[in-house]
């Protein structure tokens, strides 16, 4: 009957998605599996044979590996510390009566649209430049010797400005979530004799928490992939002091043409993220059952 | 014409038998409504009747053809949803003339039948505006006149008014009621509220975990109820039943007495008991007497009985207006 | 109900809000009054009153073709989001209106796609492009900001169709409408919203995608993000014209965004939060 077509005509309609998607995920991915067990260099690119963990022997010994983890993970944790305790202050401010909150909130999220690169030569140049950025002018105005960012702080500057970009995100997000709080419900409470910081303990906060949760978790999934921003200010260095994975794994595979080690460093890269990407799941795939 | 039969009608949602086969007949011009708690199939039944779901076996015949098979457009019903199902993006003009639209009417008889639609229902003035910028009553209101511009052999309603407030919910009552005086279609009415019911129906039809427990006029349901369910669904406030030592000397399992049937007095009478609360809302007065070996008894009287919290007072069923059960709850006549 | 604020309280919050607002929003006004001076203004330290020279927009356009990284941005992002939308609308429309047991763990499964790092398949992407001649070309790209745009695309249209009420499409059985009927007078127009704030946030993400942009194009296909980027080798001072180019980048999308707010929040926390 018509229920059996319209099954049979729902499946046609989703199979170019599955079927897209599904070889968008194995193809690719089976074969930075198979290259990372490759010795294959673009150099020289005749000379391919099998390397057994060669690469990852080679990517775990080299030192810059270590400290681009570390260097990940610090990139990661500082842009979300900034973010998600910004985040949750600027929501808290925004939602209080105001005038002019429209234009506060555009103000607010504007840097979330404004793509990598320009963001990132923007803070680079007009910012933190040791001679003619804003910084400067200040320390200069204030009888200070001005820093130079990106050589002195180099992971430090780029936390800034990603966090610039990703602060926005977590504002937005958190508002929507503090808005959502029932009123009726902080009326009770202050009805109960719960003064502004008990409201923000016991309502406000667990309230949040299941954003902040998601907040922290999306951030995460894009933080770990961070690229443009490094290329554009520090290109990794000085040294190794900026790199962080997706920027090791760049120099490996089209600056040193390393295929093999590139996918050794891609194969970790992917176990990282699904770690996150576990626990991101969990948290959406629960909000879908409601 | 509107007759409406189902024979040995039954549904299944895989495993789960939802409705076992039911035999029904509705009459031409009838309001039947179908009452019960919630989860008893009322709402899935009339959707069979819809062809919204499919039967998984047994026949829906609309005056006398077969239409199991066919799909809800070609029955010659209509329907008026709970949630009204009003479509957001069409002004109301468009939402009543939708149907006759898509019926491929004439453009000039669809805007007569929609302004005589609109003229019946006092929608006249709301013609432009989206459904978004109704009221409640207003929306319903959209809704039946959606319905009746089709002429439909039968309307049927699913449990329209319980988005409604309290008071609304009685003027829309009315003017269903009204609407089925003039057009004298059949209806078939889904509702979990037995006031309903009783003011509208001439047919009523009480369901239980799919299954029809009694079919009857209103009256018939509240004078002779075939069990204890229709006894305690039917009927406000609930009757009051009374089991073993009680019941005994009526030769019943279960004896069952409405409120109203009870007689109070303060001084002697088959039971003795002690108020709890007392309602007043000046028509009547609602007691809840505990009785010893009964338990809670509701009893309805005058509006000026003087009864308080604490008092003792006596109670006595009226004899002629006991309902007995048997042990399996079947009314024993 | 609402209370009366007291108006101390107002301004307090009104004073504090502005001074955080503007800070944050500091990088882009400077970049838009710097994009108004002259080279040499531009360095001459801090200054937010410009002379008003229109000659950076001139030169970024005569020195450096602006204009082609422009079309190709545009190209790239209304492309790519046709091209997702072609195909996720029925998908997400099948599974918000015949949904089986096996939805959810799609809908999943699709998400999980997005949690892939680009780095991660860098090499084989870069080497199957290289292949068959897509590097540097606009199709290719476009083709990959569809690939990684479509989860995002699929799940929001799908948690847009969802809210489209069931029993709406029940009356609409009832009134008489075909399949067809349904589609074109009841859905489509229900739907519509949802796809236009859905095409919305995806032409942001597509416009300010930069890892595939710049590690898959050179010349011909390079959009605004590897545009900006030769910025960045130093050669000389080209402040007023960066400025200028970044402004022209930024300003249709800055634009879009401020109208997209609620769907982004929506779009992408995959419906998880609203």
């Amino acid at each position: 009957m018509a229920t059996q077509n319209t099954r049979a005509l729902a499946r046609l309609m989703l199979a170019p998605s599955v079927g897209l998607l599904l070889i968008w995920m194995i193809v690719p991915l089976a074969m930075t599996l198979y290259f990372s067990f490759q010795n294959y260099n673009l150099l020289n690119p005749t000379n391919v044979s099998f390397a057994g963990l060669f690469n990852y022997q080679y990517f775990y010994s080299d030192p810059a590996f270590f400290q681009s983890i570390w260097n990940t993970m610090l990139l990661v944790g500082g842009v979300l510390l900034i973010t998600v305790v910004g985040g949750v202050a600027l929501a808290l401010l925004i939602d209080q009566p105001m005038w002019g909150q429209g234009i506060v909130r555009i103000l607010v999220i504007s840097p979330f649209f404004v793509m990598p690169p320009v963001a990132a030569l923007v803070w680079k140049n007009m910012i933190m430049h040791p001679g003619y950025g804003v910084f400067a002018d200040i320390s200069r105005f204030l009888g200070l010797q001005p820093i130079d960012w990106f050589s002195q702080w180099p992971l430090f500057s780029i936390v800034i400005i990603v966090a610039w970009q990703w602060l926005p995100f977590a504002t937005l997000i958190l508002l929507t979530a503090l808005q959502s709080l029932d009123g009726e419900q902080k009326e009770a409470a202050e009805m109960d004799g719960a003064n502004f910081l008990n409201r923000f303990i016991y309502l406000t906060v667990p309230h949040l928490a299941r954003s902040i949760t998601v907040v922290i978790l999306i951030q995460t999934i894009f933080l770990l992939g961070v690229y443009a921003e490094i290329l554009v200010t520090t290109n990794g260095g000085p040294g190794y002091a900026s790199t962080n994975l997706p920027f090791l794994i760049y120099r490996t595979a089209l600056l040193g043409y390393d295929v093999g080690g590139a996918s050794a460093g891609g194969i970790i890269a992917v176990i990282l993220a699904n770690i996150v990407a576990f626990f991101l799941m969990r948290a959406v795939g629960k909000n879908l059952d409601k | 014409m509107g007759n409406i039969t189902l024979k040995k009608v039954n549904k299944s949602f895989g495993e789960t038998q939802v409705i076992p086969a039911i035999d029904l007949t509705i009459e031409d011009g009838e309001f039947v409504v179908f009452v019960g708690p919630s989860g008893c199939g009322k709402s899935t039944l009339l959707r069979l009747i819809a062809g919204l779901e499919d039967t998984t076996s047994g026949t829906i015949e609309i005056d006398g053809r077969d239409v199991t098979g066919e799909a809800p457009a070609k029955r010659g019903l209509a329907m008026v949803f709970q949630s009204y199902a009003l479509y957001p993006h069409m002004t109301v003009r468009n939402n009543i003339a939708f149907p006759l639209k898509m019926a491929k009417l004439d453009a000039a008889l669809i805007d007569k039948k929609v302004t005589d639609a609109a003229r019946v229902l006092n929608l006249t003035s709301y013609l432009d505006r989206r459904p978004g910028q109704l009221s409640g009553g207003q929306r319903q209101r959209v809704a039946i006149g959606r319905a009746i511009v089709r002429e439909p052999s039968a309307f049927l309603f699913d449990e329209p008014l319980s988005n409604l407030d309290a008071s609304l919910r009685g003027t829309m009552r009315l003017e269903i009621s009204e609407l089925h005086q003039q057009l004298k279609t059949t209806m078939v009415y889904v509702t979990h509220d037995q006031v309903e019911a009783m003011t509208m129906a001439d047919k009523i039809v009480v369901l239980n975990a799919g299954n029809i427990e009694q079919v009857g006029s209103p009256l018939e349901l509240y004078n002779k109820p075939d069990n204890l369910f229709v006894a305690g669904f039917i009927g406000s406030p609930r009757m009051n039943f009374a089991t073993g030592a009680v019941s005994a000397p009526f030769n019943a399992h279960t004896i069952g007495f409405r409120p109203e049937h009870t007689r109070l007095s303060g001084e002697s009478g088959s039971w003795k008991g002690t108020v709890g609360v007392a309602e007043h809302l000046g028509s009547d007065t609602f007691l809840h007497v505990h009785v010893d070996g009964i338990g809670m008894v509701t009893v309805r009287t005058s509006g000026d009985v003087a009864v308080h919290h604490g008092d003792t007072v006596f109670l006595t069923p009226d004899a002629d207006r006991i309902h007995r059960f048997d042990a399996k709850g079947l009314a024993i006549r | 109900m609402a209370r009366a604020v007291s108006t101390r309280r107002t301004v307090f919050f009104t004073v504090a809000a502005w001074i955080v607002a503007l800070i944050i929003f500091f990088p882009i006004l400077y970049t838009i009054i710097t994009s108004f001076k002259s080279e040499t203004e531009a360095i001459q330290g801090f200054n937010i009153i410009p002379s008003g020279t229109f000659q950076s927009y001139i030169d970024v356009q005569t020195q450096k073709d602006y204009f082609k990284p422009f079309m190709n941005s545009v190209f790239l992002s209304v492309g790519s989001t046709f091209l997702a939308l072609l195909i996720s609308v029925p998908a997400a429309w099948s599974m918000a209106f015949s949904p089986t047991k096996r939805t959810k763990d799609i809908l999943m499964w699709m998400l999980s796609t997005k949690m892939m790092p680009a780095v991660a398949v860098l090499m084989p992407i870069y080497l199957i492009f290289r292949d068959f001649g897509l590097l540097d070309s606009r199709i290719g790209l476009m083709f990959m900001l569809m690939m990684i745009n479509l989860p995002i695309v699929i799940w929001m249209l799908y948690t847009y169709f969802r809210e489209i009420p069931g029993e709406i499409l029940e009356a609409a059985r009832m009134d008489g409408a075909s399949m067809w009927g349904e589609i074109w007078y009841v859905l489509t127009p229900m739907a519509v919203p949802g796809i236009a704030s859905t095409m919305l946030l995806n032409i942001i993400l597509a416009w300010n995608e930069a890892f595939w942009t710049l590690r898959l194009t050179t010349t011909d296909a390079a959009p605004l993000t590897a545009f900006i980027a030769s910025f960045s080798s130093p050669q000389g001072l080209f402040w007023a014209k960066l400025s200028a180019a970044s402004t022209l980048a930024i300003a249709p999308i800055l634009i879009m965004g401020w109208f997209s707010q609620k769907q982004l929040v929506r779009g992408l926390t995959f419906g998880a939060v609203k």
